[in-house]
């Protein structure tokens, strides 16, 4: 680990002037991700701005939507009485990740912009473009038992990266199509979730659209009918603190037995969140039933694409979008 | 959670871990954590390549960082004493010839130390180690298992001892097998898994003066550490002190010296000044072994009602470039079960990687998993129940050495263990049982594990004051050694626990053996109890020799001891203490050090611990995801000293084969010749929401022929057949047989 500067602003003004005029500068909010990331050398910040004293720890209701301070740690969301009633499959997705230290620690702000968990990412012995961009793509030709199905390369370039995100809670704010605040230099932005993250694409080192200097402030959740039917399923290779293999967030707005609206979306399948748009939109004004969230599952799958490791998900996947399903409407 | 039943009833309370609380609160010293004033931190840069050499260190950048006080590597190392003078590349050595650190510029794996930085602070260690900067020249390296198996070969040192157990085996008649009635041929593939304590690998060394060096060291035997560093450094054995009284976990990672302890040697001999150096997560997959990834292929003939006629077993272990590490892979075959015709084959397979070495149930563990497997798909076959077909060719005799067993009570095990279990509510078609919309499976194995006794010394002293203080170079890794010990000396003396204190961990104690194998009840158990028999009768005589002493005519046999007081009988109200006897005698201290070991039974009987386990797992026909529901194991291992430590072990030790079945498996990219496991974000142990009920049962009958206090070993047995039970769980449950560890959601969907 390299030495580096600490500093503790007291105000957000001064967190986003002191990182967005230096570029060498880093946020650390519970510093789970970012302490093991600089002991591995992959990030070297000079300077950490710790905005832990920052107030951005409120739950709030606001008119039609939650608002969710950026640094309001995991286990507080997840066991939060408001979001328990009003946004349940937040508290399932949160839960399903890490673990009750972790979570204690993390923040909302740190846990959407942690970063992959690709072993090629992590070892500065591979090459990995998204540390080193150019450098090739370890994931590729090797062990990509962990990987990414969507939104992969036709043609595997230079370039590419087929890294997934972690993130349990992104994909569950993904369904229910949060906004995240953010402040910078040049005044707030209103991202939706749907344009938060990106796709590798040529820039496989930039995970998200935000720039340097950026402050997350809060998500906002808009007040949804998501309140009964819905599910967080998480397939993974032992049952507590792993990471997805696969992750379904489904939630169902259902009237006398017929699908309203429905919101689907995955984790550990791609380089961002993977919202099913195809597949919600078959399922609207549906009756629920098995053969039809099969067909939606189906319609999912549409594009997905397989590396040498990694078939059983295009098997798994669909599988675990059905039970999601079932699990949210009450069919199991 | 982990539940306990005890069967038959405890005969007597289990003694608390005598140094739980200093475990728990925190006052227990670890080796990393002895304080010295002048202390100095190193680490180790490893190589990034799998094979070739160093073409360029450049140590300069690293050499000018604040706080830095040496960059060590093999252009400039004081050199260990013992490696050849003139510079030789590594050969095929037998297991325990260190691999010659920071020697020349050969790379034999990757994360082998390539160099080393030591500064005055641990993160000045760590930023200058990121400046030191290292030019390789490649060669190509092979690493895959797979596809170099075909220049497996009987081991170098196996071929040079005709006496070898792995030289290849055969008994009976080689046609049994074509000629069966029933056959099957299968082949078990277990990854390489690495044994991942909780604490790292860690040791500080200290030369006291130019030829006295002290290490605090995590190993498992502070004696073969003592020998082997002083061969290292070619000092004289009392010139080199070990100590490792505490140990958080070591599975076998510990049973030798590994290259780390002697580059922190060379380091505190170049710098002048103790220094410290913890293996971080990362280097604990490269530096202290593992369990060799092993191919092993079963064929098995039998009748049509279930008698095995022939086993042949192949196995084929890895090893690395410079050391063969042999293991007990095929050995179980041969005695486990009554068959006539049984061939084992053992092969090596020297690759590109360090060397492996024992991990819990070594050999036994593999092996195991491939033969319970086999006899279960036997089983299925021939619509046998799998726990029938176990027993219709139980061996009552040891079918290898044509030997009685010293004692074997495996059909009880199997009987308690399948009536605590509900085995008979098992219905025998796969799938065919269901809960909550998972498929239900019930799986079992048998297991057993050879006895081992070593030569071991104790020293039991009674103090003036009436308290007891017993002393042997033994360790504790976990299992509760100090606990053992402290009971087999209280029953002997009549002294209570409390005023007992056990030494340990330390090599200028009396000589006792590494605690591996198994051994350490056995072994160690034996030298306390003759130790404090002889204490006992010496201060016996002592006390008859008083005048007017009511000791003087009583029958030993009728003595009765409590509480340090002596009565001539058991209806005598009048008593002797301890501490009248050392006043009368004016004696300080009354102290007897014994050696124990075995003798002509080794030759007379066969000796093992027997057992198994019971399986319940619940499997999601979707996801693919299995979870171990519930297990019940029973185990033979002659007399039970302390019943909550023994349980302990029995949970550990099916706690680590629920692991080795369903997640532990350490992925290597072969391009490089790197794991790409080597966290525990990616390397999965089991978190306690993966284990479930664990109910464990004793037979609990001293074994009279094994040792004098009945006991044979347990730490290994306990996870000898668990990942084979969980497999045909998983058969049962699937219809799908898994026979390449781990049974992971991919093998499933
Ligand atoms: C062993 C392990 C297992 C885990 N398992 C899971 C899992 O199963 N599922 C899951 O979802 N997660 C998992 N995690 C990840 C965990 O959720 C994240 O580490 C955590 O959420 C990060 O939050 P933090 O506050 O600690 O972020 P930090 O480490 O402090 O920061 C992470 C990044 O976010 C930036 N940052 C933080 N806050 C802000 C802000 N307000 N505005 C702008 N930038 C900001 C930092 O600069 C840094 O780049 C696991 C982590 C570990 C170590």
């Amino acid at each position: 680990m390299k030495a580096f500067e600490y500093v503790r602003p007291s105000t957000i003004r001064e967190a986003i002037e002191l990182v967005a005029t230096n570029p060498k500068a880093q946020f650390i909010a519970g510093g789970t991700n970012l302490i093991d990331l600089m002991k591995h050398g992959i990030a070297a910040p000079e300077k950490l701005v710790d905005i832990n004293h920052l107030p951005l720890k409120k739950i709030e209701k606001r008119d039609d939507f939650l608002r969710i301070g950026a640094l309001v740690l995991n286990s507080e969301v997840a066991s939060h009485k408001r979001v328990l009633a009003s946004h349940p499959l937040l508290a399932q997705a949160l839960n399903a990740g890490a673990s009750g230290q972790l979570r204690n620690m993390a923040t909302v702000g740190g846990n959407l912009l942690q970063r992959t968990r690709c072993p090629y990412f992590y070892d500065r012995a591979f090459p990995c473009n998204k540390r080193i961009p150019g450098s090739g793509c370890g994931a590729l030709g090797g062990i990509n038992r962990m990987h990414a199905i969507f939104g992969v390369p036709e043609k595997p370039d230079p370039k590419s990266c087929i890294a997934v995100h972690p993130s349990d809670l992104s994909v569950a704010l993904s369904a229910l199509e949060a906004t995240v605040l953010v402040q910078g230099h040049r005044g707030e932005r209103q991202i939706p979730m749907a344009d938060f993250y990106r796709l590798p694409n040529n820039r496989p080192e930039q995970d998200t659209t935000l720039s340097n200097g950026e402050l997350i402030t809060a998500v906002e959740i808009p007040d949804a009918v998501f309140q009964k039917h819905v599910h967080y399923l998480k397939v993974r290779d032992r049952a507590s603190y792993a990471f997805a293999l696969v992750s379904v967030a489904a939630a169902l707005d259902i009237d006398q037995n017929r699908i309203k609206t429905a919101r689907l979306s995955m984790g550990g399948v791609a380089h961002k969140p993977w919202r099913l748009f195809d597949a919600e939109k078959m399922l609207t004004g549906q009756a629920v039933s098995e053969t039809v969230f099969r067909q939606a599952a189906e319609a999912a799958m549409q594009g997905a694409r397989a590396f040498e490791h990694n078939a059983y998900k295009l098997r798994v996947a669909p599988n675990a979008i059905v039970q999601a399903l079932k699990l949210a409407a009450g069919l199991s | 959670m982990a539940n306990a039943h005890l069967r038959p009833a405890e005969p007597e309370p289990s003694l608390n871990r005598v140094d739980g609380r200093l475990k728990v609160t925190g006052a227990a010293t670890y080796s990393a954590e002895y304080p010295f004033d002048n202390l100095a931190h190193a680490v180790l840069i490893t190589s990034t390549i799998a094979k070739g050499r160093i073409a360029n260190i450049n140590a300069k950048p690293a050499e000018a960082a604040p706080g830095v006080l040496a960059v060590i590597s093999h252009k400039n190392t004081p050199g260990v004493p013992a490696y050849p003078p003139v510079k030789q590349p590594a050969e095929r050595a037998p297991i325990g010839t260190a691999f010659r650190v920071f020697y020349d510029e050969l790379i034999y794996f990757s994360g082998q130390p390539v160099a080393m930085v030591v500064a005055q602070t641990l993160e000045q260690a760590q930023h200058a180690a990121s400046l030191v900067e290292i030019d390789y020249q490649t060669e190509t390296h092979q690493t895959d298992f797979v596809a170099n198996r075909s220049t497996a070969a009987i081991a170098v040192n196996v071929q040079r001892n005709k006496t070898s157990p792995f030289q290849d085996y055969d008994r009976g008649d080689p046609d049994a097998l074509p000629s069966a009635e029933v056959k099957l041929e299968a082949t078990y593939t277990i990854p390489t898994q690495h044994h991942q304590p909780l604490e790292p690998h860690a040791i500080i060394a200290v030369w006291e003066a130019d030829d006295k060096l002290t290490v605090y060291d995590k190993n498992q035997g502070v004696k073969s550490a003592q020998g082997n560093l002083a061969q290292a450094f070619k000092l004289p054995r009392e010139q080199v002190k070990v100590n490792a009284q505490f140990i958080g976990g070591a599975f076998g990672s510990g049973i030798r010296v590994w290259p780390h302890t002697v580059a922190a040697v060379l380091a505190a001999k170049q710098v002048k000044r103790p220094v410290k150096l913890v293996l971080g997560r990362e280097l604990m997959f490269t530096s202290v072994g593992y369990r060799p990834f092993t191919v092993q292929k079963i064929a098995m003939g039998a009748t049509k009602t279930g008698i095995l006629t022939a086993i042949t077993h192949e196995g084929t272990g890895q090893t690395s470039a410079y050391e063969e590490h042999l293991e007990r892979t095929i050995l179980a075959t041969r005695a486990m079960y009554a068959c006539l015709n049984v061939s084992t084959r053992y092969r090596l397979l020297n690759l590109d990687v360090n060397t492996p070495t024992w991990m819990r149930g070594p050999g036994d563990a593999t092996g195991m998993f491939a033969l319970e497997s086999a006899l279960d798909e036997l089983a299925f076959a021939l619509q046998l129940d799998p726990l029938e077909l176990r027993l219709r060719n139980h061996a009552d005799a040891d079918p290898e050495r044509n030997l009685p067993w010293s004692a074997k009570s495996l059909k009880e095990c199997y009987r308690i263990g399948a009536e605590e279990f509900g085995w008979k509510n098992r219905k025998p078609e796969p799938r065919s049982m269901q809960a909550d919309g998972l498929l239900v499976g019930y799986g079992m194995a048998s297991s057993l594990y050879g006895f081992h006794r070593h030569p071991s010394k104790a020293k039991a002293v009674m103090q003036a004051d009436g308290s007891v203080v017993i002393q042997s170079a033994t360790m504790d890794i976990g299992p509760g050694t100090g606990t053992a010990m402290t009971q087999i000396a209280a029953r002997i003396l009549g002294v209570s626990p409390k005023k007992i204190r056990f030494d340990l961990g330390d090599s200028s104690l009396p000589d006792a053996p590494g605690q591996n194998g198994s051994a350490t009840i056995p072994s160690v158990g034996s030298a306390v109890h003759d130790a404090c028999k002889a204490l006992k009768n010496k201060l016996l005589i002592l006390g008859a020799s008083m005048p007017g002493s009511i000791l003087s005519s009583a029958w030993p046999d009728e003595i009765v001891i409590k509480n340090g007081r002596i009565y001539p009988n058991a209806e005598s109200r009048s008593s002797v203490l301890y501490t009248d006897i050392l006043k009368y005698h004016k004696l300080p201290q009354v102290e007897m050090t014994e050696e124990s070991k075995s003798g002509p039974e080794r030759d007379q009987y066969s000796m093992y611990s027997f057992g198994c386990h019971f399986v319940e797992v619940h499997v999601s026909p979707v996801t693919g995801e299995v979870r171990v529901k519930r297990v019940v194991t029973c185990a033979d291992v002659g007399k039970i000293i302390n019943y909550k430590t023994a349980r302990s072990q029995s949970i550990g030790g099916v706690v680590g084969g629920i692991g080795m079945a369903l997640m532990e498996e350490s992925v290597m990219d072969h391009r490089y010749g790197r794991y790409v496991t080597s966290d525990f974000a990616s390397y999965h142990i089991p978190v306690h929401a993966d284990i479930p009920q664990i109910e464990v049962f004793f037979v609990d009958q001293p074994d009279v022929h094994v040792n004098p206090i009945g006991a044979k070993g347990l730490g290994e047995i306990a996870i000898v057949g668990v990942a084979a039970a969980v497999a045909n769980a998983v058969f049962h449950a699937t219809g799908k047989r898994v026979r390449e560890l781990p049974i992971t959601v991919d093998k499933l969907v």
